[in-house]
């Protein structure tokens, strides 16, 4: 049973993300796991290695596409070539939905490969909002818009991140992808509460849950992708799944990558309030009585 | 014009703008803008930090995704050049062209034309240099470029000296003056490689093992940059099989290629009908021609 309705996709369980290092041992030992995230644009290419494991892993997973360049947030129009591959690429995954975030990161053609965080401003709502049901219509596939961390804000801002994600996929009708590692490292960076964040938005458009370690420095917290999930994380993903219910969860870990083993071990951890979340609530004494 | 794009060309500005040499955000432009004051009425600052540090971690974020990119594709250049001389060829070639595609696999699409018009980087050893970004680019192109059906066997043995035959896509042809086809196998398996586009932050920059090369003899060289079971091989070819595959590469016929192929050649008549049967045959084998 669906937990919302951007969430058809409950029985997902818990992923990792597809990545290099661990093709070997994927496809040799064909290890058990709910699914595997695929960064979308390292399979927008035309033939060669990439599409042939791509192929092998589609054959024994499910797998999800998550872009890294779609950049929903740019002024500048998107370029259709890019659009184009990534159909390509969507029809032959099968992919169930297609996640990427809620940033900019190319103006004028020129593109800066990062995610860049948007000014929170209404017009910049309404841009991102049309890009956001543009891409979904061209897809033809539920579109999901992800949180991204942080260290900058806007003079120009004129509401909350959370009040903007929220503006954002009521305007778009589109599903979230929380990354509550993103939260934390944004909250601690701007001086939030990271609650607040996850009890604003709405829990019937969470359609993805993104989980990841980070690094403290001296003045600021970097999103690296490269450490086991910290508890304050693992914390904010308790409370999004009390929330919204069982949800597709996946753990990022894109730097220092462990074994496939210990990087599949963490992210099993979240089966725990995945379960917890699962079970039927216990009725109340009361409730009985009547 | 909309206060959004306003707001990400001046961001983009300066996030694109190049380091200074110990890695920092210049306080100034090349062109004199202020980066502090951009900064200043652009970012908010928090207790910790100014609106300068802040838009400080992106410069340095992006420059340091795209070094680790372009050295990540030119590890051989780098060895001839060597680390300083790489770096400050590096910026000043992503400077005059920063990516213009969603995937950093295009970063160094103009490199080598780049390279004609700014000689004095690779100088004294241009020409194994431009031999090596040649190299390695066609490296890059082969590895994820199209593949297409297989010519049917019985259409190939129709084929007569009016017929043209098609290549794969992902082929490229090179005419070399240095063996840089060993070099680079050498450079590259004392590197590792990464994984690609990622959406992780990074703040410092990753230095690689650099190889010096101290000196490589001139040679003539021929190759074929190919695909087998979907790895990139280097395939050394003759000159007149270089001709001939080059010449069927623009849409001659085989009679005209092999015309071509052995003008001033000196393969003798009567070597030339095996020669070019086990060539083609060779070919075939590795899935060269297509439908």
């Amino acid at each position: 049973m669906p937990a919302n309705r951007f969430n058809s996709f409950t029985e997902y369980g818990v992923g990792i993300g597809l990545r290099i290092p661990h093709y070997h041992h994927i496809l040799s030992e064909k290890p058990v796991v709910d699914w595997f995230e695929i960064i979308s644009e390292n399979y927008m290419v035309d033939g060669g290695r990439p599409l042939q494991v791509l192929d092998q892993i589609l054959e024994q997973y499910n797998v999800v596409q998550h872009g890294v360049s779609m950049y929903f947030g740019s002024a500048s129009n998107p370029d259709p070539e890019h659009l184009k591959k990534l159909k390509r690429l969507v029809k032959r995954t099968k992919t169930p939905w297609l996640s990427d975030h809620l940033c900019w990161g190319s103006v004028d053609g020129r593109y800066t490969h990062d995610l860049l965080p948007m000014p929170y401003t209404w017009e910049a709502v309404k841009i991102t909002a049309d890009r956001i049901r543009n891409v979904q219509d061209f897809l033809e596939i539920p579109v999901v818009v992800e949180n991204v961390s942080s260290y900058a804000e806007y003079h120009a801002s004129e509401m909350t991140e959370w009040e903007f994600i929220n503006e954002v996929v009521e305007k778009a009708d589109c599903g979230i992808l929380l990354d509550v590692n993103n939260i934390y490292v944004s909250s601690q960076n701007h001086n939030f509460d990271p609650f607040t964040y996850v009890n604003a938005v709405p829990a019937d458009r969470i359609a993805q849950i993104h989980i990841a370690g980070h690094s403290k420095f001296e003045k600021y917290i970097l999103d690296t992708h490269d450490h086991p999930v910290l508890e304050p994380v693992w914390q904010l993903y308790a409370r999004t799944i009390e929330r919204a219910g069982p949800t597709a969860t996946l753990l990022e870990w894109d730097d220092n990558i462990p074994s496939f083993e210990e990087v599949h071990a963490e992210a099993l951890k979240a089966n725990q309030f995945l379960q917890a979340a699962a079970k039927p609530a216990v009725p109340q004494l009361t409730e009985v009585a009547r | 014009m909309s206060e959004l794009l306003e707001i990400q060309r001046r961001v983009a500005a300066a996030v694109m703008h190049p380091l200074t040499r110990q890695e920092t955000m210049p306080r100034r432009r090349s062109n004199g803008v202020s980066n502090t004051a951009e900064a200043d009425a652009l970012i908010k600052p928090n207790d910790r930090l100014t609106s300068f540090e802040r838009l400080e971690i992106y410069n340095r974020q992006y420059w340091f995704r795209l070094y680790s990119s372009f050295e990540e594709d030119f590890p051989g250049l780098m060895a001839i050049v060597g680390r300083r001389k790489f770096d400050t060829l590096m910026r000043a070639y992503l400077t005059d062209f920063p990516s213009a595609s969603f995937t950093l696999r295009n970063l160094g699409s103009h490199l080598e034309q780049w390279l004609t018009e700014h000689p004095e980087h690779i100088e004294p050893r241009k020409n194994l240099a431009m031999d090596m970004v040649r190299l390695e680019w066609a490296h890059i192109e082969v590895f994820d470029s199209a593949v297409e059906p297989l010519i049917d066997p019985d259409d190939l043995s129709e084929l007569h000296d009016g017929s043209q035959l098609r290549l794969q896509p992902y082929l490229r042809f090179l005419e070399l003056r240095y063996p840089v086809d060993d070099l680079i196998i050498e450079v590259r398996s004392e590197g590792g490689s990464s994984d690609g586009s990622s959406n992780n932050a990074s703040i410092s920059r990753k230095h690689r093992k650099v190889r010096h090369i101290a000196s490589l003899a001139p040679e003539e060289i021929h190759l074929a940059v190919h695909r087998h079971e979907n790895s990139v091989y280097y395939k050394r070819l003759h000159r007149e099989e270089y001709r001939l595959l080059t010449t069927l590469s623009t849409g001659e016929t085989i009679s005209e290629a092999i015309d071509m192929a052995f003008a001033e050649s000196a393969i003798p008549e009567e070597e030339r009908a095996p020669f070019l049967q086990a060539a083609f045959q060779t070919w075939s084998s590795l899935g060269w021609f297509i439908r």
